[in-house]
């Protein structure tokens, strides 16, 4: 029991990668609030919840920011001190997604008031994670874990790219 | 403008909840009063105690930090044979979990020769803490 990873550990990745995206997308998300509901912010929402379902569905490779930084900007820095398991990161992109397909609804069905809290509580986890580099996924899993008293496991699928 | 508003503020709550975190995370806290006569056995670990002290710690999948706390105290326990480290995979041990109330990971629980939970840290522990609580728990051992 001295060691909780499962038989198959993913492949580590660099830990700035979620750290940049989450950057990104909390100016995304920003700019949605201040748009306000409209055209301008359907189409930036629902760009940022195909990122989001890349990242949780498919997994972290698939994440369009994370494509950005692996490509244009981890060329351009020092190779990272460590490595991090992504099943963290990609837990979070699962609850940015949840909270995204919220804010969505919100602006579809006309309710405003859905629409300004989902994305809110979306800014706040990205602005978190990128300024803090906050662990979501260590205070809500398992407090949801709890709560719903059965697995969320199949939703954080333990192999991935 | 609504909009507007709802960003400030979320910028300020971000703030405002990353800096009490960053302040008050993995500081060590003395058993709480639900904590009290509470103890934890091999038989519900799995593992044998340490003979003057065991660190439990609870972690999970999705938990970043975790991996780091692991490494910091297998780190500490490493030149003290009577004191063990034990992980416990908290998505596995629902049970203990409840039992304890724990809400996030890494918890780290220590206890002492007897298996009685003196000390609870939660959040990513730092080593000068875990050291000075462990120190307490022995040097009280000893006495």
């Amino acid at each position: 029991m001295s060691s909780p990873q499962p038989t198959s550990v993913p492949k580590p990745i660099d830990p700035r990668g979620p750290r940049f995206g989450a950057a990104i997308t909390s100016v995304v998300l920003a700019v949605i609030l201040i748009l306000g509901p409209g055209l301008g912010a359907l189409i930036l929402l629902i760009i940022q919840t195909i990122a989001f379902g890349l990242g949780s569905v498919v997994g972290l490779a698939a994440q369009p920011y994370g494509l950005v930084y692996f490509r244009l900007v981890r060329p351009r820095l020092s190779p990272p001190s460590e490595l991090e398991d992504p099943r963290p990161p990609r837990f979070a992109q699962t609850v940015g997604l949840i909270f995204a397909l919220a804010g969505l609804i919100g602006l579809v069905a006309q309710l405003p008031v859905l629409f300004y809290i989902a994305v809110g509580f979306a800014l706040v986890a990205a602005l978190l994670n990128s300024v803090f580099n906050y662990c979501l996924g260590c205070e809500l899993y398992l407090l949801g874990r709890r709560a719903l008293g059965r697995p969320l496991a199949r939703i954080v699928p333990a192999n991935q790219s | 403008m609504t909009g507007f508003y709802v960003a400030a503020v979320a910028v300020v709550v971000s703030v405002a909840f990353g800096l009490y975190r960053a302040l008050t995370d993995g500081r060590i806290r003395g058993a709480r009063r639900r904590d009290a006569g509470l103890r934890l056995g091999a038989e519900q670990l799995g593992q044998e105690l340490g003979s003057s002290a065991t660190f439990v710690q609870f972690s999970s999948a999705v938990c970043a930090p975790c991996r780091t706390a692991s490494r910091l105290l297998t780190d500490v326990v490493k030149d003290a044979p009577a004191v063990a480290h034990i992980e416990v995979d908290a998505e596995t041990r629902l049970d203990l979990v409840e039992q304890l109330n724990i809400t996030r990971t890494p918890t780290v629980v220590l206890l002492d020769r007897h298996g009685v939970i003196r000390h609870r840290i939660v959040g990513a522990p730092r080593k000068p803490d875990l050291l000075g609580a462990l120190h307490e728990v022995l040097t009280d051992t000893a006495a």
